[in-house]
């Protein structure tokens, strides 16, 4: 009998230890999870009351596809397509340029390599708005020249993009620089000697070691190109250029009242492709390749 | 493939890496670079592979001055401590790399990897990653991927130190057999004396960026030309003593406080009237006898075969290989005879030896 006893209490402890846990992690998680619960009812309705539905009287019901009407409009896609634009090139150029870069740093010895280093971390620390005046004759002056002023000038996506990039970098290289360093010589080496040229060293061998660092930049960089928002607020004028988040933002500047309903359903547009690319690049996020080396530097 | 290397030199500002290495290797000869972590014998390698430039001296192979040649033409097969597998390439993706990159025909691609898997015992593990295989099969690995390109000569990088001890005997035994069997000139990097004296033709003992000596085994260990040599070869260490040598009715007296033992003529001779001396005697010439030098036995250490008896003679520490069967005590009073036949003498200023400088 006690020792049923016994068993029953350590059941009941193990039940509580798995318990107790869960309930910790969903109760600090709610408030996140309500909210987006929210915006998600709040999109197919005319009005909420907290997280129901009502119609006009208050009732329960009122459920609407109205909100969704946007996606009817030309202008979201062109802005759609401009968000995207951005955040792709984010994406190509921040990672090339970075991982190029940072493989420098980290295993050639160069005269200015140190000075390089603490200067791109000091860039970093500057805010963007500090440098908009100097950003907005960068790209006066770029309009000005023939070809490249029609796609990188002022007032272009190009410009945005490129101004985007640029800020972005010093964090890049900094962070794949990182990734460089915690790779062995030896593998480097090993591969040198069975013939491969430093640059298919660097291409074959090294890239693939550092995927999930490549895609955690993708990532940051595809999100913080996509919500941009500073940047083409500043150097574009009209919807033509403008993107997502600006358009986002015009939505509640208007004279009408702001529709909340409808702010909630292109936010949640705005939300689509980013949880795509986290669902496309989490897997290399999360592996790590372990083994095939041993001590060594 | 014959390498020499002239001078040869390695700085990082003022920190000296190697320090005017001289050296030959005959064709399918297989050197050893012997040394402690630090004393430049890693760096001398990748001088020879390629991958640090000298900061002065020459490489040659076969005569040719290779200076200025870049890894991949040099023809080298490299195996090093850490296996520097490529950890997204299968095991055959690993292998056959330098065949990829000499850009060879799929069929003997093929034909080749799986032959040099074969041969190193890993022919049924080709779709495996690196990380799915136990340490002595990525070494196996590794050996094969240098193996493939028939390499005119092999360096290995300390290759056995992440093994274990049975392991690191059977694969000593199979690369010595392969490197008879395949002739390749071969360098082999360890700070392992036993691997050293078991695998190699000859030896190379390096410390502090400087070439010791460079001899065969058997040479290294019954003529060491320094201190340090004599401290380095041989396990258990050399016994190592401060004596005075005196000539006293004909015959050559080492002694120091609490010993006093006679000396071959021929070596006793050479360190005579020099003041104080370093006596240089093996554990295995020092035998627990019923007569001889009075000491205690300190410590008492059972190796298996023999058991290591470290035994104080006055304030002097000598160890000595003892019979198990003889039950020694910790704190026993025992009887020594040094066997001086093999006795080594040093200069303890110039740690120089006294008998077999030129």
């Amino acid at each position: 009998m006690t020792m049923f006893e016994t068993e029953r209490g350590y059941g009941v402890r193990r039940v509580l230890g798995q318990v107790i846990p869960y309930t910790v992690l969903i109760i600090s998680i709610l408030p996140i999870l309500i909210g987006y619960a929210w915006i998600i009812v709040a999109t197919f309705s005319m009005r909420t009351h907290g997280l129901m539905p009502v119609d006009g009287n208050g009732n329960l019901g009122g459920l609407s596809l109205q909100n969704w009407e946007f996606l009817f409009t030309p202008e979201i896609w062109r802005v759609t397509l401009n968000s995207f634009g951005i955040a792709i090139a984010m994406v190509l150029g921040v990672g090339f340029i970075s991982t190029l870069t940072g493989y420098a740093l980290a295993r050639m010895n160069f005269a200015g390599r140190k000075t390089f280093l603490g200067m791109t971390l000091v860039l970093h620390a500057f805010r963007p708005e500090l440098l908009l005046i100097a950003i907005f004759q960068v790209l006066l002056f770029i309009a000005g020249i023939p070809v490249a002023g029609k796609w990188f000038g002022f007032n272009t996506v190009g410009g945005v993009a490129i101004v985007m990039i640029t800020l972005e970098l010093p964090l890049g290289v900094w962070l794949m620089k990182g990734f460089f360093d915690n790779l062995s010589w030896d593998m480097e080496r090993a591969a040198l000697i069975d013939g491969a040229s430093r640059f298919r060293v660097w291409w074959e061998i090294i890239i693939p070691q550092i995927k999930p660092g490549i895609a955690a930049l993708a990532i940051f960089n595809f999100i913080s190109g996509w919500n941009a928002y500073l940047i083409p607020f500043t150097f574009t004028i009209g919807s033509k250029v403008s993107n997502l988040p600006v358009y986002l933002n015009q939505l509640q500047s208007d004279t009408a009242p702001t529709s909340w309903n409808q702010i909630a359903a292109v936010g949640l547009f705005q939300l689509i492709p980013v949880m795509i690319f986290f669902i496309f690049t989490q897997e290399a996020l999360l592996s790590i390749y372990g083994g095939g080396s041993k001590g060594g530097t | 493939m014959r390498v020499k290397l002239e001078n040869l030199s390695k700085r990082w500002g003022s920190v000296v890496g190697a320090d005017s290495i001289d050296l030959e290797i005959e064709d399918a000869e297989f050197v050893a670079f012997l040394g402690p972590s630090g004393c430049g014998k890693t760096t001398t390698l990748l001088m020879v592979a390629g991958i640090y430039k000298p900061s002065a001296g020459e490489i040659r192979f076969d005569g040719h001055i290779v200076n200025a040649v870049a890894p991949k033409d040099r023809n080298v097969g490299m195996v090093f401590q850490s296996y520097a597998l490529y950890p997204h390439m299968t095991v055959f993706q690993n292998i056959s790399y330098p065949l990829k990159l000499k850009k060879v025909s799929k069929d003997e691609m093929q034909k080749r990897t799986q032959w040099v898997a074969d041969t190193m015992g890993i022919g049924h593990l080709m779709d495996r990653k690196p990380a799915q295989l136990s340490g002595g099969q990525q070494q196996r690995v590794a050996l094969g991927r240098a193996l493939i390109k028939e390499p005119a000569l092999l360096l290995f990088d300390e290759p056995l130190s992440n093994l274990d001890a049975r392991l690191r005997l059977s694969m000593r035994s199979e690369i010595k057999r392969l490197q008879m069997e395949l002739g390749i000139t071969s360098i082999y990097v360890t700070h392992d004396q036993v691997e050293a004296m078991t695998m190699a033709d000859r030896i190379a003992v390096m410390k502090n960026g400087r070439l010791q000596a460079y001899a065969t085994p058997e040479v290294l260990y019954d003529q060491p030309r320094t201190l340090f040599i004599a401290g380095f070869v041989g396990n258990p260490p050399m016994n190592l003593l401060e004596v005075e040598v005196t000539r006293e009715n004909g015959d050559y007296h080492a002694r120091r406080q609490g010993l006093d033992v006679i000396v071959p003529l021929e070596r006793g001779k050479k360190a005579a009237d020099k003041g104080t001396v370093i006596l240089g005697i093996r554990p295995e010439d020092v035998t627990v006898a019923d007569t001889g030098v009075a000491g205690e036995a300190y410590i008492v250490e059972p190796l298996g075969r023999d058991d290591l008896v470290t035994v104080h003679i006055g304030d002097a520490i000598v160890h000595v290989l003892a019979d198990p069967t003889m039950g020694l005590k910790m704190g026993q009073n025992v009887l020594l005879n040094f066997n001086t036949h093999q006795v080594q003498f040093f200069d303890p200023q110039t740690e120089q030896s006294l008998l077999w400088t030129d």
